[in-house]
């Protein structure tokens, strides 16, 4: 009840917002519309699937991180803090709104990247859709966490930067992790876009099984422990 | 909830903020069923004092008990409410849509919305957007929220500040009224004035209880005859001399009114 209060409140106030909401809905579909034009086909194929999995990832990050950092200074998740509201109702009520929204997003995102952009998808649809909202729902998790550590909206967009750019050179978009240095696909081994990558681009392929569920078990968990140091992000007493 | 034991029993409590001990062994009885003002110049620890009450101040040291529990214990969680200085409400949605969503966390029928919304004075504006509503809206919106449910302890964190009179007497009123119905009320504000308003008073310097006492003893003791320059002239005394702040020669070492006192003997 109270999660679903708390996920019902959190679309209300998306729903105000019409411009967040295109930008949620649109842009993915739009970066990945630019990379098809400017991309000859043949590299589209190959970026294509991680790029449905990455900017649902990017955009939810950015929109989390501040979501939640407003109501870290606006004295709202102060007062939520002194009623019978759980701090994991708090978390799960965001996932469950921006997960909602990640769906959506899948979907156009798939959609179009397959039937306008011409992207050739051997694997299920469905499957790779699934792997957008994945992702989407880490960036939500990894967003809540990050607003942690901003004191203010300008640092917090600061993040997307800082935590996303260095992944993506890392985690084989450009050049595959095993042809890498050998320190640097050691590091990438360590982040959470590398499995992103691997299991969209696994998914995409057809790959099923194991291969498919390791890296996804990996994204799962490392959503999970972002919620859970997330909570403890969320004292209830503060200095 | 018998009058004989506090709503608020504090014991020398220590609080440090950064680098500024707030509180270094405060001590204070709160009488349940009344509206306890907390008056004292902007910085003196009016609101961690608050904070403390409501439990979400870290603190060095002490207890803070509030109805017979450590604050901040869940169980509380429903019995006390509490308003802080900025309004605490989502601006991006209604007033209505504000209120009912934390009628849902407190899991109370959607009347209780209405009923509170109704409290407040804001029927009208319910559909209205918090940031298109005037300060005073915005503060009967944060503090329609502090009215839900059927909480024993409620706390105010300056609630009436930057309102015209009117506003300030309606919700003087709605404070008035809960008092009535046996809630204890912590009211902060930095406006004297207001002081008569209260059952007891709290005036604070500088982290330290300069009295507690009630509107009409601390006329008496200051010997003025209104509330502002009484104040005045204890903060005087207190600079002086702490320990010449109040004529009383019976101050207890806690902090509690004198018809308190008087009520338990």
């Amino acid at each position: 009840m109270r999660l679903l209060a708390t996920a019902g409140r959190v679309l209300s106030q998306l729903r105000r917002d019409p411009r967040t909401v295109a930008m949620m809905a649109l842009l993915p579909m739009l970066l990945v519309g630019l990379f098809a034009w400017v991309m000859p086909a043949k590299q589209f194929a190959q970026i294509g699937p991680m790029l449905i999995a990455l900017f649902p990832f990017i955009v939810m990050f950015i929109v989390t991180s501040i979501a939640t950092l407003r109501e870290r200074t606006s004295g709202t998740l102060e007062r939520l803090l002194t009623t019978p509201l759980r701090k994991a109702e708090l978390l799960f009520g965001y996932e469950i709104a921006f997960g909602l929204v990640a769906v959506l997003q899948a979907i156009l995102v798939v959609t179009f990247a397959v039937y306008v952009c011409g992207l050739d998808i051997a694997g299920s649809l469905w499957v790779v859709g699934a792997m957008a909202v994945v992702n989407a729902l880490m960036g939500t998790a990894l967003g809540l966490l990050a607003s942690a550590f901003a004191r203010t909206e300008f640092q917090a967009v600061q993040f997307m930067p800082v935590f996303v750019f260095p992944q993506m050179a890392l985690g084989g978009v450009f050049m595959p992790r095993s042809q890498m240095p050998d320190v640097l696909s050691a590091i990438s081994n360590w982040l959470p876009l590398s499995y992103s990558i691997e299991a969209v681009q696994r998914a995409s392929i057809n790959v099923t099984g194991w291969d498919l569920n390791r890296p996804l078990l990996i994204l799962v968990g490392v959503t999970l422990l972002a919620l859970l140091l997330g909570s403890l992000t969320l004292p209830r007493r503060t200095p | 909830m018998m009058n004989s034991s506090p709503a608020v029993s504090i014991a020398g409590l220590r609080v440090k903020r950064g680098k500024v001990q707030v509180f270094d062994g405060l001590d204070l009885d709160l009488t349940p069923g009344r509206i306890t003002g907390l008056m004292g110049p902007s910085g003196c620890g009016k609101s961690t004092l608050i904070r403390c009450v409501v439990g979400i101040q870290k603190v060095q040291g002490g207890t803070v008990t509030v109805l017979g529990l450590p604050a901040g214990t869940p169980a509380l969680r429903r019995r006390v409410t509490y308003s802080s200085q900025q309004a605490s409400v989502y601006t991006d949605l209604s007033v209505g849509e504000n209120v009912t969503y934390f009628t849902r966390l407190y899991g109370l029928p959607s009347t209780e919305a209405d009923r509170v919304i109704t409290a407040v004075g804001l029927a009208d504006q319910r559909s209205q957007r918090a940031d298109d509503l005037s300060g005073g809206q915005l503060t009967r919106t944060s503090l329609a929220i502090a009215l839900l449910g059927q909480p024993e302890l409620v706390v105010l964190d300056e609630p009436t500040v930057g309102l015209d009179p009117v506003l300030r007497a309606e919700l003087w009123g709605i404070f008035r009224g809960l008092a009535d119905q046996g809630i204890t009320l912590i009211v902060s504000s930095h406006v004297m004035d207001e002081a008569n308003r209260c059952d007891d008073l709290l005036l604070m310097r500088a982290g330290r209880i300069v009295a507690h006492t009630t509107p009409a003893s601390l006329l008496i003791e200051s010997g003025k005859s209104d509330p502002d320059e009484a104040f005045l002239e204890l903060i005087r005394r207190d600079i002086a001399g702490p320990r010449h702040s109040l004529d009383t020669p019976n101050e207890a070492p806690v902090s509690t009114p004198r018809h308190a006192e008087e009520d338990q003997r």
